[in-house]
């Protein structure tokens, strides 16, 4: 029998993260994003990392102290930033992000977001490189190869191979197969697929093998490597609708 | 007259380009102005909302307490499903955005110019930016439209004759809605197609920063009747 994918913890579950670790958190706008494993990575405290992600924050139903990618920053375990947005999306937003990266205390690579997104599914898919039409023509495409096909010019992106993926999942059995629910599914597979090793946070009680029917699997087991399930609130962390984060915050605060 | 500007407001400058959305046409709405475009009654058209992160054929926002927390547009904000829609990961979204599916994008802009360049995710001087998702839809969505004010909060033109601030792309923009009117990217120039009620031509010259082709009768923007 291999080793049971089910982890007790997510402390154990990211025990052996080296420093310098490449690793992409999943989730678009808090849907689908991995916020026990931020928290639990914030604790074990790896250094020097490269973290892929759409952008560094969530939206109006992350509770306010919850983690983020904006945590690991602040605790500078963070070298290198792989993304579609360094600036928030609203001018009065601030992020810990931004303002380390203007300060030259951060390196990050802009990327587009649909390139963003190939170049994991590149990696998860044996492709080293392939060409897009997207940011031809832009600073970001200045010295870099293109190659004109059929009379358009297209620009050549490399693959983004990740050493560990963190994800959310809705429902996992226990070889790991998973279902994604709505739009949590965004770059969670790809991510996977890109990565040595995936930890999924589980938002269900996990299944026994077998108890998703195989047309119904998102991402099959073959790519997921730990699963953890996510205690319910306030002990784990769950987007919660803004009039339930205000109380929510108040239990956490008096424990 | 509202937003505090003069002209269109931003709920008449978006409902005058959802005019133009054809039946069947897949639409894909950025972040900010744009997103007001939904709220247009397109009667007997069957519209296709497609958001990049995956979900295709959202329908309207969902109100305060009725969120499904697992259900997002590409702006974060909590939509509900039409009938007949669709969830895909991030790649075959974009998947969708390269190959062609997407007959349009309304998108906002710092400035567009006269060959059809427009600039949408750093400022003048800004380390880093937002792409999102704007340059894979600007470079390969059928059509580009932009919604954006006339002029930036000091006064100063975004309708220009060449961008200033680094480009999203290149000679993509079809037409653009501002609050003074609608303006069409054609291979002689922007030209002015309708102008806004309240709004003189010579207010519309005085605030762009390039060549206006201006025909001898300039129709008022078309309104919701």
């Amino acid at each position: 029998m291999p080793k049971s994918k089910i982890y007790p913890s997510f402390a154990e579950a990211v025990a052996d993260i080296p420093d310098g670790a490449v690793i992409g958190f999943g989730g678009f706008a808090v849907v689908g994003m991995p916020i026990n494993l931020y928290e639990a990575l914030a604790k074990q405290g790896a250094k020097g990392l490269t973290c892929v992600s759409n952008g560094t924050r969530g939206g109006s139903t992350m509770p306010s102290d919850a983690p983020t990618m904006e945590s690991l920053i602040g605790n500078d375990q963070v070298k290198k930033v792989i993304c579609s947005f360094t600036a928030p999306t609203r001018a009065s937003q601030k992020l810990v992000f931004s303002e380390y990266y203007e300060k030259g205390l951060i390196e990050a690579e802009l990327v587009p977001q649909g390139t963003l997104a190939e170049r994991m599914r590149a990696a998860g898919a044996g492709i080293p490189a392939f060409y897009t039409p997207a940011a031809v023509g832009t600073e970001l495409a200045e010295g870099r190869e293109t190659r004109v096909f059929h009379g358009r010019e297209y620009l050549l992106e490399e693959a983004l191979p990740l050493d560990y993926a963190f994800i959310r999942a809705w429902q996992a059995d226990a070889f790991g197969n998973l279902r994604f629910r709505r739009s949590q599914r965004n770059f969670n597979p790809l991510m996977a697929m890109a990565a040595k090793v995936t930890i999924v946070e589980v938002e269900e009680d996990i299944l026994p093998v077998g108890a998703i029917d195989p047309d119904d699997v998102h991402l099959p087991g073959i790519f997921v490597h730990r699963l953890v399930k996510i205690p319910p609130p306030p002990e784990g962390w769950w987007p919660q609708r803004p009039a339930e984060i205000a109380k929510l915050e108040a239990e956490r605060s008096a424990r | 007259m509202s937003d505090g500007a003069k002209g269109l407001t931003r709920q008449q400058m978006c409902d005058r380009l959802a005019m133009e959305f054809e039946d069947g046409w897949v639409v894909n709405l950025g972040i900010g102005i744009p997103t007001l475009c939904s709220n247009f009654d397109f009667g007997d058209k069957q519209i296709v909302f497609h958001a990049e992160n995956g979900v295709i054929g959202y329908g309207p926002l969902t109100g305060a307490g009725k969120e499904d927390l697992h259900l997002v547009n590409a702006g974060g904000q909590h939509v509900t499903l039409n009938p007949g829609a669709a969830i895909v990961h991030h790649a075959d979204s974009f998947g969708m955005i390269r190959s062609g599916r997407i007959d349009v994008t309304v998108l906002g802009a710092y400035e567009v110019a006269e060959n059809g360049d427009f600039a949408n995710w750093k400022m003048a001087g800004q380390k880093g930016g937002g792409i999102g998702g704007a340059m894979d839809l600007a470079a390969c969505a059928k059509h580009v439209f932009v919604a954006m004010e006339q002029v930036t909060r000091n006064g100063r033109p975004r309708l220009v004759e060449r961008c200033a601030i680094p480009v999203t792309a290149k000679g993509v923009v079809d037409l653009v809605i501002t609050n003074y009117g609608l303006f069409a990217i054609t291979p002689e120039g922007m030209a002015l197609r309708e102008i806004a009620p309240g709004v003189s031509i010579d207010e519309v010259k005085a605030t762009v920063g390039c060549n206006l082709l201006i025909p001898r009768e300039v129709p008022p923007v078309r309104l919701r009747t």
